[in-house]
């Protein structure tokens, strides 16, 4: 964790990563009336994950809006609210139903800027919650945060933590141009130490989870828990994995990747969207178009998501993205030359 | 379950049933009088036979008894995942389906269970999806929101919120180039009617005057907004006028009352005459999902709901005239529990799918490592 110092002085406490978001959006609230949150049966429900919970009732339905069932709507309203001198939050119910906003989201809030030349931007905070293992199949449970890492104009975030997942959305809240939050579904409930009052964590920089000599581990949102679970395994095999948690993939940190790659000159990367054309090429890419190519001392490894939707039977569910087991045996592979 | 008293009509309380929406008139009068010309019989007895009626009933008490035995499998944990239950909205899918052939189509929607059995699928086979075994209908990669059998005409339920509405549209613009003589009818909630795919299938369907049927299962609630909330019309049939057909609400929770609504639909789709929106009235008993807590209604509101239980009703409109009788109520019950406790069994023994095969069915012709 690397808190800045203000707010190491602050109490630690243990919240849920639901919880921290929450703190994050009741500071906001609380101090810009500018701040709008925006979403379906984010209200009296609380959300579909329980994030907003009670906001509705400390911060009224003028400020937290319960939105018809249009995400087109919805979402294209955040964008002239945006441009027009409200600080929007909005929440997809689940990240498949950007599909239905791709429009507003990609042709305009991530243009509106540039195509004016300059004239406007659109400080919109959209978050999404993301992945599977909920049993909810093909149309609930996707990784899509690759396809909007391909849009120059969005910036696209994935918090592993609890503390980042609070200091990332105060973060995205100060930044004038649209930014993607992709919450993982899984990790609603899993809890960490959140500082009170604000804080940020950069967009744009990833973070060494854990250092290691033998070979670099990128990885995103849950497989960061995946990847430093595998790590102690490794440890125990006299394997050191050096543990990358992206934070952010566009704009991606090359650099802290690359000095990671030319140190341990190995390299796996995990992420549980589909593994074709997604994080792994392009983290792949940085190291391929960098000095640490020179370094390399075994094939690049690609963990991703199996070339399928996700399926509803929970065994084949599990066996669709990368599990424990999978790191373990790539790791050992690109370790041992045995893959 | 006994239908003895049941014969309450729940008209006035239930906000809006029987009301005529504004669009035009969506109930031609039934061309068969049927045996009995007496004006006041409700539509349904004049107009079906005592087998068709029965049957219609024994559907109805199936899918309450197959969602009570989802509902319970659930907490038993041998389904995982969500499911939504269309418990107290019986009438409505059973209603809609009456007239329906095998192969006229439907689409249908996260809340599908009922529509499913209501268009004749196997019970077992349903369980078998929902425990995720390779005898169920999608092969255990759907689930409960994935549902269909494409065999019977269900095209699926679907995730999507609006996601079945403009495939209807499509399946209806084959019906009428192929020249089947069939038509479709589409569900979907009351929260869907502000997606924008609501909007542009309606418009569609009515410019080509496609043979589809849309039915708004109003249950008061998308999730938790209300459609007093959510949805600037009065009731949702007041959106037919914006597309020029006809628009009609009635009380979803009288079979017959649904049922008339449909044959008028079905007859103007036959008849080339194009689609109709029916708003059917009716109301969800069980939470949302599984994770509802319930915080936006109040029980006296669902209290007053199950007290107008569609099957009550329906059973009772049966005995009052002679059509079944309470012994034979009582079989159709113990019928019933033994086909959901073999459909059960069924999918407790089926197999697992093969993980290797996981990849399967993302293409017709399977491509190896499309990666
Ligand atoms: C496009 C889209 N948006 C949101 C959701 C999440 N969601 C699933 S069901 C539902 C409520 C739907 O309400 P309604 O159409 O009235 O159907 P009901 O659940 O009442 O049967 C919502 C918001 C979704 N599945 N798809
Ligand atoms: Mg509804």
């Amino acid at each position: 964790m690397t808190a800045p110092a203000a707010v190491l002085d602050s109490p630690l406490r243990e919240l849920s990563y639901a919880e921290a978001i929450r703190d994050a959006l009741a500071i906001a609230l609380a101090e810009d009336e500018r701040v709008v949150l925006m979403g379906e049966d984010i209200g009296v429900y609380g959300g579909a994950f329980q994030v907003s919970g009670d906001l509705v009732h400390r911060f009224g339905e003028e400020r937290v809006i319960d939105t018809p069932i249009s995400e087109l709507g919805g979402a294209g309203m955040a964008v002239g609210a945006a441009l027009t001198g409200l600080r929007p939050i909005y929440e997809f119910q689940f990240s498949d139903f950007a599909t239905l906003a791709m429009e507003q989201i990609v042709n305009q809030a991530a243009k509106l800027r540039f195509m004016l030349g300059g004239a406007v931007s659109v400080p919109l905070v959209m978050r999404f919650p993301a992945g599977s293992g909920t049993g909810a199949a093909a149309q609930h449970s996707q990784s899509l945060e690759a396809w909007f890492g391909h849009v120059p104009g969005l910036k696209v975030v994935q918090a592993a933590t609890p503390y980042d997942a609070k200091g990332l959305l105060l973060a995205a809240l100060d930044d004038p141009d649209p930014v993607m939050l992709f919450e993982h579904k899984l990790l609603y409930k899993t809890k960490g130490p959140v500082p009170e009052g604000r804080y940020t964590v950069p967009i744009g920089k990833a973070e060494v989870c854990r250092t290691g000599s033998n070979v670099t581990i990128v990885a995103t949102a849950i497989m960061v828990h995946r990847a430093l679970e595998a790590a102690e395994v490794l440890a125990q095999e006299g394997i050191d994995a050096e543990v990358i948690d992206l934070r952010t993939v566009r704009p991606m940190d090359r650099e802290t990747v690359v000095a990671s790659v030319a140190k341990t000159s190995r390299l796996v990367v995990a992420y549980e969207g589909v593994r074709t054309l997604g994080i792994g090429a392009e983290v792949s890419a940085s190291i391929v178009e960098s000095e640490a190519f020179d370094y390399l001392d075994a094939p690049i490894v690609r963990l991703g998501g199996a070339e399928a939707p996700i399926p509803y039977n929970p065994e084949l569910e599990k066996a669709a993205v990368p599990q424990v087991a999978d790191i373990l045996s790539a790791v050992r592979g690109v370790v041992r030359g045995t893959r | 379950m006994s239908i003895s008293s049941e014969t309450e009509r729940c008209g006035a309380q239930a906000p809006a049933p029987g009301r005529k929406g504004s669009g035009g008139s969506a109930r031609p009068a039934s061309r068969r009088a049927g045996k009995t010309s007496a004006g006041n019989e409700p539509f349904a007895v004049r107009h079906y036979s005592p087998e068709v009626l029965r049957e219609a009933l024994r559907k109805m008490l199936l899918i309450r008894r197959f969602e009570e035995g989802a509902e319970d499998s659930y907490m038993r944990g041998l389904i995982h995942g969500t499911m939504h239950l269309s418990i107290g909205q019986e009438a409505s899918a059973v209603g809609a389906c009456l007239e329906l052939t095998d192969q006229d189509k439907i689409t249908s929607t996260h809340r599908g269970h009922g529509h499913c059995i209501a268009k004749g699928a196997d019970v077992g086979r349903m369980f078998a999806e929902f425990f995720g075994k390779e005898s169920g209908y999608c092969r255990g990669r759907g689930g409960s929101m994935h549902i269909a059998d494409v065999d019977k005409g269900n095209l699926g339920a679907n995730g999507i919120v609006g996601g079945g509405i403009p495939i209807a549209v499509g399946a209806a613009l084959s019906a009428k180039r192929l020249k089947t003589g069939t038509v479709v009818t589409s569900f979907f909630g009351d929260g869907a009617v502000n997606e924008g795919s609501f909007h542009e299938s309606l418009n569609m369907a009515a410019i080509w005057k496609l043979p589809v049927i849309f039915i708004c299962e109003n249950n008061h609630y998308g999730m938790s907004t209300s459609v007093e909330r959510s949805t600037a019309v009065r009731q949702v049939s007041d959106r037919a006028a914006a597309y020029s057909m006809p628009g009609v609400t009635v009380d979803g929770n009288d079979l017959s009352a649904v049922a008339e609504a449909c044959h008028g639909a079905i007859e103007r789709a036959r008849a080339g005459e194009g689609p109709s929106l029916i708003e059917s009235v009716t109301y969800r008993w069980r939470g949302h999902s599984k994770s509802d807590r319930n915080r936006y209604r109040s029980k006296d509101e669902i209290d007053a709901w199950i007290a107008r239980d569609p099957i009550r009703r329906f059973a009772g409109l049966l005995s009052e005239h002679g059509i079944l009788s309470e012994e034979g109520f009582a079989r159709m019950e113990t019928e019933v529990a033994e086909q959901i406790a073999a459909a059960i069994a069924f999918a407790k023994e089926s197999p697992d799918p093969d993980t290797a095969a996981l990849t399967r069915d993302v293409y017709t012709t399977q491509t190896e490592s499309v990666g």
